[in-house]
């Protein structure tokens, strides 16, 4: 039975779109057949991110109007076979998003994949709410800073009152914290929330924590999920928080700073 | 740069000022989340009443709302001025109700 998953935080900047495309390649890498859809109308980046920008033809929006079929719209990843992406559109019409419309895009996407990855804009309006309504499972990606982390507390109610499984009184949606953009070195030195700190306040399973790292940007820069960079640490902790999402036990690796040398640290600098 | 930050004497971390910030304000809120959207209201026109016969502040009003399954609960905490105005006795009203859901 195909899943659906929702990629979500209520604050924006946070690191959504880039934990969407890394999550959808994750398990994609991992064989499993899987597609993410940007729920942010009106402002398309996904594509930008997994790099295939220049393949739009169709997008979200023309497939719920019967403008298009599924299958012009859907961009099949030429690096991973077993991902495809689902751009959104760059309309400014704010209710081209209707609930029958996502249901029978969600529905159709079900027959042919195993997950399905819905990239939520920031907020907690109407394409947030329909990006998480369908939702099995859902990935709250939260930084270590107040108001992220009292944004994400917020979307976890609305995951808990406004998702379809609440409406419907069915099991709840399972959420997994996704502890982004982490640095070791402040948290080490008080001026950054700890993990335990974020835990206690949130009271959701832990699936991944994200090391604040440069690769993220060079990845988004040449439109290549950061799992496929083999030397980047985020890259390694997002593949460590698909195998947990998946069941797998891995342990939490980058909670620490890297141990230095006097030379090295007289030498580092942050930049 | 690390060489200046070396000999810099060391900040008080702000972390925990952070979580317990956090920790009270979305104790705050979650609680808020599940109430009825009337309880504003109802707590102004408590004050409206009661400002008939003493007058009372703003803030010696408290509206407490508690949902346990089946049964809601209200709680007015309202603390009036002392006759001879030393000591506020506060008095306590407890209303219990089925919850609206």
């Amino acid at each position: 039975m195909a899943k659906v998953i929702v990629i979500t935080s209520g604050k924006g900047g946070v690191g959504k779109t880039t934990s969407a495309a890394a999550f959808a390649a994750g398990l994609a890498l991992k064989g499993h057949k899987t597609v993410v859809i940007d729920f942010d109308v009106g402002l398309r980046n996904l594509d930008l991110v997994m790099g295939c920008e220049r393949r739009v033809v169709y997008d979200f929006i023309n497939v719920i109007n019967g403008d298009a079929k599924l299958s012009q719209a859907l961009i099949r990843d030429k690096r991973i076979d077993t991902l495809a992406i689902l751009p959104t559109s760059q309309t400014r019409d704010k209710d081209a998003l209707t609930k029958e419309g996502v249901e029978r895009v969600i529905d159709d996407l079900k027959e042919d994949f195993d997950y399905i990855i819905c990239d939520s804009p920031a907020g907690i309006e109407r394409g947030a709410l329909l990006a998480l309504y369908f939702s099995d499972e859902a990935v709250i990606v939260t930084n270590p800073e107040v108001s992220s982390v009292r944004d994400s507390d917020r979307i976890i109610g609305v995951l808990q009152s406004r998702s379809r499984r609440a409406e419907e009184g069915l099991e709840p949606v399972r959420e997994h914290l996704l502890l982004a953009r982490y640095d070791s070195e402040r948290v080490a030195r008080g001026e950054m929330l700890k993990v335990e700190d974020v835990l206690d306040i949130l009271a959701i399973p832990l699936v991944g924590i994200i090391p604040e790292s440069q690769s993220v940007l060079k990845s988004s820069n040449v439109g290549l999920p950061v799992v496929m960079d083999p030397s980047s640490a985020a890259g390694k902790a997002y593949m460590d928080a698909v195998g947990r999402f998946l069941g797998e036990t891995i342990e939490h690796r980058f909670v620490k700073p890297e141990r230095r040398g006097l030379f090295q640290r007289l030498l580092w600098r942050t930049a | 740069m690390s060489l200046l930050r070396f000999f810099r004497p060391r900040t008080p971390p702000s972390a925990p000022l952070a979580k317990e910030r956090l920790t009270v304000l979305l104790t705050h809120e979650r609680a808020a989340r599940n109430q009825p959207e009337y309880l504003p209201r109802l707590r102004r026109e408590i004050l409206e009443v009661i400002g008939k016969y003493v007058h009372l502040d703003d803030d010696k009003i408290r509206v407490h709302y508690e949902s346990h399954g089946t049964v809601a609960k209200l709680e007015l905490d309202i603390e009036l001025p002392n006759q001879s105005g030393s000591v506020a006795v506060p008095r306590q009203a407890r209303m219990a109700q089925p919850a609206a859901s």
